[in-house]
């Protein structure tokens, strides 16, 4: 592990001017406003050093977060965004696209496919927030249909890792009609017998969160992410109620009894492989 | 797109006079749906169309669920509470007669004045009343009553306390428990198909939209002030996403489209109601022979085909 970096935000301060919140660098941390290298964070698994903050993960280096080394064989390439409606709100659906794409370097919001994990096999969907915000459209609802039926297939369980702030509106009502999708994916891998265990990472929320994220036969959360249906800023505008300082929070969450637990990122590849390993002995 | 949906309701009319030979003599009603609604697809509504659409679907006369029940279904008995916090009164569920047979029915229900629309949030259920919604189509799966769910929402209600009590992960399981029923099920979009909290409850083997109504996956508004950083660009928006039933019958999202009186469904509640029944009655038609794994199966199989992608 790297050595925790001097703390710069008191260097911060001086600079007058704060960032806005929007400009803060990625890898500044938004709780303690410690500052990394890339590969700092990425070696401490994209954990603050001084304060355990859980930075986004991208898709892959989740993936290799997770899966044994080179164990990883992807699936559903050829699955991607089609325009159906024309959208254009301030900008065209297909630029967006595009530039989604060459941002990441992934083809949609979601990356799936077979692995083994502390050399159990199982099938991997994995989301990515900076695709479009993670949004769920007619691909990602797809791609994750196919990881289903690929667990259902092999036998394998399946580890569905979601980062999403909802369905994605440039497909209007098709974004909508992957929450049933999804669920009947999952409904016939419960059929087959299969096991689907669901980690939520910040933010699982909306039409992610009202499907198939919280039909996982466990579901388990990261600290500190926002696992609501409505965001706080929308229930603020449209109730005018004062928020908890929690609100949505997967500690809230867990407390009203929502979640089987809230597990660090440093825990979370042995709690899915002592996992795997109950629910691969059924006799 | 336009071909195939097309070609979806040409080979549901094909099905439909084949069983028509058989001496089926009830669906002829279907087949004129279905020949009106190839019609429909030759004329998608534009911009202001749609607009309109929008406004008729929250028209304040619009008729309700509960308008609906009682000159639909005789003997209603309305089921209260999800036997765990609460009875939710935006989201209404019973049981009654319907052609003789005994259905389950679960609607949005919003209010009349300011009162009722108080008691009722707006038609914007907490998790207490998809729980409500879980238990009875729970129930009907246990007696084998067809269920029916009129759908008409501008959302689940976006509060802390429904968020508190689980609103994503109840809606989810509302999800789950309709793509596991082995009963007849047939929804009805009747005004606001809002998002996640009308979805929740439309999961079903036909899914039926009146003319004037919308599905949406957010609301324009809602839409507008995200994409556009300001919701008074909400007509802009409903023209860019589409939520109207022409729209929603060629993107393959409903089966048919439910007629409504010249004007709008507030115009004439009988008549909207007249039509609604007859609409229900041919879908439940179609549904009551095929046994129920078969269903399920291909209920599944129908939300698994949905959407458009490269």
């Amino acid at each position: 592990m790297t050595e925790p970096r001097v703390d710069v935000s008191i260097e911060r301060k001086d600079l007058g001017e704060p960032a806005a919140p929007g400009k803060r660098h990625p890898n500044t941390c938004p709780s303690c406003g410690s500052h990394y290298r890339d590969d700092e964070l990425q070696a401490n698994l994209r954990v603050c050093l001084q304060c355990g903050h859980h930075f986004p993960v991208p898709a892959r280096e989740r993936v290799a977060q997770l899966a044994d080394a080179d164990s990883f064989d992807e699936e559903g390439l050829d699955v991607r965004s089609s325009d159906p409606l024309d959208f254009f709100d301030l900008r065209p659906y297909a630029e967006r696209l595009a530039e989604a794409e060459i941002e990441t370097g992934l083809g949609e919001a979601i990356v799936i496919g077979r692995a083994t994990l502390d050399g159990i096999p199982c099938v991997l969907s994995v989301m990515d927030f900076s695709f479009m915000g993670g949004s769920m459209g007619s691909a990602v609802g797809e791609k994750f249909v196919r990881a289903c039926e690929s667990a259902a297939v092999q036998g394998a369980p399946l580890i569905s890792v979601t980062a999403s702030g909802g369905a994605r509106m440039q497909e209007g009502i098709l974004s909508l009609m992957q929450l049933p999708k999804t669920v009947c994916a999952v409904e016939d891998l419960h059929d087959a017998g299969g096991t689907m265990l669901s980690v939520m990472s910040h933010p699982t929320t909306a039409g992610v969160l009202a499907s198939f994220a919280s039909l996982g036969d466990v579901l388990v959360a990261e600290p500190g992410a926002l696992l609501s249906f409505t965001g706080p800023r929308v229930v603020q505008q449209t109730t005018r109620e004062k928020l908890p300082d929690d609100f949505g929070l997967a500690e809230s969450n867990y407390r009203f009894g929502h979640l089987d637990a809230i597990v660090s990122r440093h825990e979370l590849r042995s709690l899915l492989a002592r996992l795997l390993r109950l629910f691969s002995h059924a006799r | 797109m336009p071909g195939e949906a097309e070609l979806r309701l040409r080979e549901r009319l094909s099905r439909l006079k084949d069983l028509r030979l058989l001496g089926g003599a009830k669906v002829s009603g279907e087949i004129a749906r279905l020949e009106r609604d190839l019609e429909r697809l030759k004329a998608t509504p534009g911009g202001d169309e749609i607009w309109a659409k929008v406004q008729l679907a929250r028209h304040e006369d619009r008729p309700y669920t509960l308008d609906y029940v009682e000159r639909l279904l005789e003997d209603w008995i309305e089921l209260h509470g999800d036997r765990g916090r609460a009875d939710d009164e935006a989201l209404v569920a019973g049981l009654g007669r319907f052609g003789g047979r005994t259905v389950a029915l679960i609607g949005h229900q919003k209010g009349r004045d300011i009162k009722e629309r108080q008691r009722r949030n707006f038609g914007m259920a907490y998790p207490e009343g998809y729980r409500k919604a879980m238990r009875v189509m729970q129930l009907a799966e246990r007696h084998r009553f067809p269920v029916f769910t009129l759908v008409d929402t501008p959302g689940a209600w976006p509060g802390v306390a429904a968020e508190q009590h689980g609103q994503g992960g109840t809606l989810a399981r509302s999800h789950a428990v309709m793509a596991r029923l082995t009963v007849p099920i047939v929804s009805c979009i009747i005004g606001e198909g809002g998002s996640g909290g009308a979805s929740a409850v439309a999961l079903a083997d036909q899914v039926l939209m009146q003319e004037n109504a919308i599905y949406t996956v957010i609301s324009p508004e809602g839409c507008a002030a995200i994409l556009w950083r300001d919701a008074g660009q909400a007509r802009k928006a409903a023209a860019a996403f589409k939520p109207d039933a022409t729209h929603c019958l060629e993107l393959g999202v409903i089966d048919s489209i439910v007629p409504e009186p010249d004007g709008g469904a507030q115009t004439d509640y009988d008549e909207a109601a007249r039509l609604l029944g007859e609409s229900l009655s041919e879908a439940l038609v179609e549904l009551e022979g095929v046994p129920g794994h078969d269903l399920r199966r291909s209920r599944r199989e129908k939300f698994r085909l949905m959407g458009v992608y490269a």
